[in-house]
């Protein structure tokens, strides 16, 4: 169990993020996780604005199931797989987020000055969650896929849209992380 | 039934994105300012490998459990989709510091707040088909 309990180094991570992609192709499926936000407009209703989105969801009820999964999962990690909830993550990382304005990183998964309740129900924190969710679902529809489409599956695949696609994640990424993060905060 | 492999599936990927930590804010973070190899190894692992399944179904070495062809579906073509889609995309990972995967383990995880963030990403998949016609592919 220690080997399951403690963080997972990513000489594990990966290969396994790999098995995933491989079931599910050879369960006849693929690898995509953000055209679920499609059929989530689909199923509820978009289509009777959108011709886009009039298509029939049932035929992705399979990746619904996944993702479903997949919370179940991250509940059962959670609370029965990890004893620490600490991220190991660079020492002059957490001394940057501290001064941009992100106190205690790594001492939970998440930072508290944007997930925290209080954060979500002040109207900045609400912006910032929304507008943050917003870009991904916008940005992964319009490149047609997100990491798991282009970055595994696209690259895996040695796709030329992927590359330039995952080109795209790192440009938007090194501008928000550089320059936009820190005057947010 | 048909589904439940589904469900398992599912399941592996939520435990692997909380152990590998590639749900915590901060690795995301700690990617783009280049302060550890973590994310890197685990992409960069999972594509090497990835690379090597791709092969096996190309060369059809292996088939869908019910003997079927694996068919891998391109990628749209186009300089602006890619490019400006991923740009967006990007700049909102890295504010979110979860992409769509993610965003659902970290239900799991008993996180409330990330309802919010999965809200505005099907808004903003939505907006895009609402503005699809309008924008450069």
């Amino acid at each position: 169990m220690e080997f399951i309990s403690q963080p997972w180094a990513w000489y594990v991570a990966g290969p396994v993020i790999a098995l995933v992609m491989f079931l599910l192709f050879y369960f006849g499926e693929r690898f995509g996780v953000s055209s679920n936000l499609e059929t989530f407009c689909s199923i509820g209703g978009a289509g009777k604005f959108v011709d886009y989105f009039k298509i029939d969801w049932k035929q992705n009820v399979w990746n619904l199931i996944f993702i479903a999964g997949s919370i179940a999962g991250g509940f059962i990690a959670t609370q029965w797989l990890s004893t620490t909830e600490v991220v190991d993550i660079n020492t002059q990382t957490v001394k940057d987020l501290a001064d941009i304005g992100i106190a205690n990183a790594g001492t939970s998964y998440l930072p508290d000055e944007i997930f925290s309740i209080e954060t979500m129900l002040t109207l900045k924190g609400f912006i910032i969650l929304i507008v943050a969710g917003f870009m991904v679902g916008f940005g992964a529809r319009w490149a047609g896929g997100c990491t798991s489409g282009h970055a595994i599956v696209g690259l895996s695949n040695l796709e030329i849209p992927s590359v330039i696609s995952v080109i795209g994640f790192f440009i938007g990424g090194l501008i928000m992380t550089w320059f936009i993060l820190p005057l947010i905060f | 039934m048909k589904y439940i492999k589904f469900f398992l599936v599912g399941i592996l990927f939520g435990i692997v994105m909380t152990k590998g930590e590639i749900i915590s804010w901060y690795r995301i973070y700690e990617m783009f300012k280049f302060q550890s190899f973590h994310m890197y190894g685990v992409i960069g692992s999972a594509v090497v490998l990835g690379i090597v399944s791709m092969y096996l179904f190309r060369k059809k070495m292996v088939k869908t459990f019910e003997g079927n062809e694996i068919h891998v579906a391109p990628k749209k073509k186009g300089l602006y989709r890619n490019l400006l889609g991923g740009i967006l995309f990007g700049l909102g990972w890295a504010l979110a510091g979860a992409c769509p995967g993610p965003m659902f383990v970290l239900i799991g995880k008993g996180v409330v707040s990330i309802f919010i963030v999965i809200f505005g990403a099907t808004l903003g998949a939505f907006c895009y088909g609402l503005f699809k016609d309008k924008l450069p592919h």
